[in-house]
């Protein structure tokens, strides 16, 4: 008995190129920023790119955009949970 | 007699992203690690972070990103049911692999020629912040190319199964949820990349 | 292991497996109540092994100065004696003994989500402890840094560390792969009717605490990966002299290791919201208030690990922030004690073997529970820090809370599996000598360690003699009861009284099949019109 569930979404290859080309892009485009001489200043700049490199490849190549709430919701929240970790550890770190 | 409980994709691709969140997270103990650090020797990272191969570092991006484009069209050439495709897209991926590996190979041989590696009298001499950089980076690139290796020998696996002609359009959960691990692999190098590379 | 066939009063049940036959229809089974009992029996062996080297320390502790053993001999005992416990026995036992067992059954399914993974879990478990035990013996010896592996000294003494530690790494592995599995099974495979609303609350438990193994085990694994590192290359990373942060270690460590409190006594807070309705005959006192505040604990107590660091150097503020926060841990438990408590209340309360397991460990829990504000108060936490008091604070949450969960577990579902049960009056000859021997042994440790007796020493000073002669006695009382308890229960699972389906008169999914339980669990797939505690919709009066 085999169900092929039918709420797959095929992304063509088009789009996945597209994204492709939009992630070398950044990726170029980070370490351009980094060659700027900004300092140590940059480090936030350079994971918003990462991060939204990241978004990216979850996003399209990963599928989520096209996934139920659920798996969303749950990424959220492993997401929230690694940046509470990070984050209380810095109470101790930055009043030390 | 266990009878076998009807198929479930959508449960078998829950599992694989929960893995996937502990991947995550044991990453993620490591970036805690780092940023902790960060904040204590900004200067000596920014330093040992000069020193590094940009050239490696960027050619790897490019060659990880580029391999998670091509086992993502793979999974696409799955449901139009091209599986010589399929196959040539995976054989793509693991030639990325192996190619990135090659490079770590040739960048770490390079590092440790130069006297750094955890526990080096050059590194030991030196100022302790650059040390724990470098222990960092070491540890951390280390478990990614173990997750790369892994990934790997995972897609050469599932291609030998589109070969059996056991994943095909109808029933391709498996190329699903090897090219998430794959990916994954791709999002932890996203943020090594300029963390340990661009920090200067 | 099995009872022989012909004592089983159904012959179509899991007992009588249809495929491969004798050790091997066991130990590669994928059949979830199967991998169930193969936990339950080798959680319960290291629990054997961790309770002689307990008694042994208590033996040590009878008197001051050296008794039976010396200092190096009894730091490896209480090293060893705590990653058995904790590592070895509740974390895989509770979901891999109990969740494996009913909850599948619970929720109407034929299985977990994964079966496969799920007895590669228990391998990896297996494995793991394996592993341990050979660092035992081999190498420098048995490790000596306690359970908590804290660098510098776990970096740097000669004992068999790495090893140790690596097989820790391997059962934290199995411990994700069971949580991954049991939140796929409850996403997925609840069978026509069962709602959330309609799931049993040791499945809400079972749930929340499967997020925890997901999302802290990792952290847990990486930290142990970096005490190897340290140990083997030399990476410096917890090495103050070398710009690392040995503070960090513990900051990793107990952002699992307080989080998997949770993993221990969440599953047993299930069995008891699940055991006292049916022993009451009451549907439970706000069911949605319970289920939720199991989330609630498994979220507040993932943010709590910094109030295990008050005395070590920590910032103030941070020790303001987790002192704050790990008050806000004992919202959700009081929750849930009240609740239990206003379930007991008018009625009709039967007083059986799992309820007085179940109702000692309101007590327990409770009193564990209140201690556990005196150390989350960073005030008084500094006075009785690395005392006996913590001893005695975290034995009353685990063992009283926790442990004696387990054996309510154990009393209450494991004639299910056997179709047999056992008898009544020595279980609670047991019960009383456990729980009398329980209070002596540890109230007796929170007393000495508000007069300042620190934890981890082999040797006291001598005013300190009677309280921990008396603690000594109160361990033997403890062990005589555990003895006889298992006595008289397996005895009775395999000669005993057969059971019906349902011998307590429960309303969840379990007590509707034959026991044992098919191999399929449900000859028909159920379709569930009721509440978990509903006894009238169950049809029972």
């Amino acid at each position: 008995m085999i169900m092929t569930e039918p709420k797959h979404h095929i992304i063509g290859y088009g789009s996945l190129t597209k994204i492709w080309l939009l992630l070398l892009f950044l990726t170029g485009l980070t370490v351009w920023v980094s060659r700027q001489g900004i300092g140590i200043g940059h480090v936030w700049g350079s994971l918003a790119i990462a991060a939204t490199k990241a978004g990216l490849v979850i996003a399209f190549f990963m599928q989520m955009r096209y996934e139920g709430r659920l798996l969303r919701w749950l990424l959220f929240v492993a997401l929230l949970i690694l940046a509470i970790f990070i984050g209380l550890t810095f109470f101790d770190l930055l009043y030390r | 007699m266990s009878s076998q409980p009807h198929r479930d994709d959508a449960g078998a691709k829950l599992g694989m992203w929960l893995f996937l969140f502990t991947e995550l997270l044991l990453f993620g103990g490591l970036f805690l690690l780092y940023s902790a650090y960060l904040a204590r020797y900004p200067h000596e990272f920014a330093v040992a972070g000069a020193r590094m191969h940009l050239v490696f570092g960027t050619l790897n991006t490019v060659i990880l990103i580029s391999s998670s484009l091509l086992v993502a069209m793979a999974v696409t050439a799955i449901q139009k049911g091209e599986r010589r495709t399929v196959l040539l897209l995976l054989g793509g991926t693991i030639l990325c692999a192996a190619v990135f590996l090659f490079n770590k190979y040739l960048e770490w041989s390079a590092e440790i020629n130069r006297g750094i590696y955890p526990d080096s009298p050059r590194l030991n001499a030196g100022p302790p912040g650059e040390s724990v950089f470098y222990s960092l980076y070491y540890l951390t690139v280390g478990l990614h190319g173990l997750h790369v290796l892994v990934g790997g020998t995972l897609l050469a696996i599932v291609a030998l199964r589109v070969r059996q002609g056991a994943i095909h359009a109808g029933n391709f959960v498996l190329l699903e949820n090897g090219a998430l691990y794959w990916h994954l692999v791709d999002l932890v190098w996203i943020f090594i990349f300029p963390l340990y590379y661009l920090i200067l | 292991m099995s009872p022989a066939a012909e004592s089983q009063p159904v012959s179509s049940s899991f007992w009588n497996d249809t495929g491969r036959t004798g050790i091997f229809s066991w130990i590669f089974s994928t059949d979830h109540k199967r991998i169930g009992l193969l936990y339950l029996y080798t959680a319960l062996t290291f629990f054997l092994i961790a309770v002689v080297l307990g008694v042994l320390m208590r033996i040590e502790l009878m008197a001051p100065g050296r008794t039976i053993m010396g200092a190096q001999t009894y730091n490896a005992l209480f090293t060893v004696h705590g990653v058995m416990m904790l590592f070895l026995f509740i974390i895989p036992g509770f979901p891999g003994a109990f969740g494996n067992l009913v909850m599948p059954i619970q929720i109407g399914a034929q299985d977990v989500a994964f079966p496969r993974l799920n007895l590669f879990s228990w391998w990896l478990y297996i494995i793991g402890a394996a592993i341990i035990i050979t660092s035992l013996f081999t190498g420098g010896g048995p490790p000596d840094t306690g359970w908590t592996f804290y660098v510098p000294f776990s970096a740097r003494t000669g004992t068999n560390v790495s090893l140790a530690v690596f097989g820790v790494f391997i059962v934290g592995f199995s411990s994700i792969l069971t949580g991954l599995n049991f939140v796929t099974t409850i996403h997925r495979l609840r069978a026509d009717g069962m709602t959330w609303g309609r799931l049993p609350l040791f499945v809400w438990s079972l749930y929340a605490t499967a997020w925890v193994q997901i999302l802290a085990t990792p952290i847990l694994g990486i930290t142990l990966v970096l005490v190897i590192a340290e140990r083997l290359l030399g990476t410096g990373l917890f090495d103050p002299a070398r710009g690392g942060d040995p503070l960090m270690y513990q900051h990793l460590f107990w952002i699992y290791s307080h989080p998997a409190v949770y993993i221990m006594i969440l599953p047993g807070m299930g069995v008891i919201s699940d055991i006292i309705p049916v022993f009451s005959r009451k549907p439970i006192f706000g069911y949605k208030m319970i289920a939720f505040s199991s989330l609630a604990i498994a979220a507040a107590g993932s943010l709590v690990w910094g109030h295990h660091m008050f005395t070590s150097g920590m910032s103030d503020m941070a020790i303001l922030v987790f002192s704050f926060l790990t008050f806000v841990v004992a919202i959700p438990s009081a929750i849930k004690v009240f609740n239990w408590v206003s379930t007991l209340y008018r009625g009709s309360i039967s007083l059986e073997a799992p309820m007085l397991f179940a109702l000692s460990f309101l007590l327990l829990f409770s009193i564990g529970g209140l201690t556990g504000l005196i150390l989350g108060a960073a005030a008084t936490d500094i006075h009785v820090h690395d005392t006996q008091f913590v001893v005695g604070h975290f034995h009353y949450v685990i063992f009283g809370g926790g442990v004696f969960a387990f054996f309510a577990g154990m009393h209450y579902w494991l004639p299910k599996f056997y179709g047999r049960r056992y008898a009544e009056k020595p279980a609670i000859v047991a019960w009383v000598l456990l729980f009398v021997g329980f209070n002596i042994t540890y109230f007796t440790m929170m007393v000495l360690g508000m007069k300042g007796m620190p934890r981890r020493y082999y040797d006291y000073l001598p005013e300190f003699t009677a309280l921990n002669l008396a603690s000594t006695v109160g361990s033997w009382i403890m062990v005589s009861g555990l003895l006889l308890m298992l006595a008289n229960l397996f005895h009775g699972l395999l000669r005993g009284t057969p059971v019906g389906n349902n011998p307590w008169e429960g309303a969840t999914l379990e007590w509707s099949i034959p026991s044992p339980p098919p191999t399929e669990n449900f000859v028909v797939e159920p379709v569930v019109t009721h509440g978990p505690y509903d006894f009238k919709g169950a049809g029972i009066p």
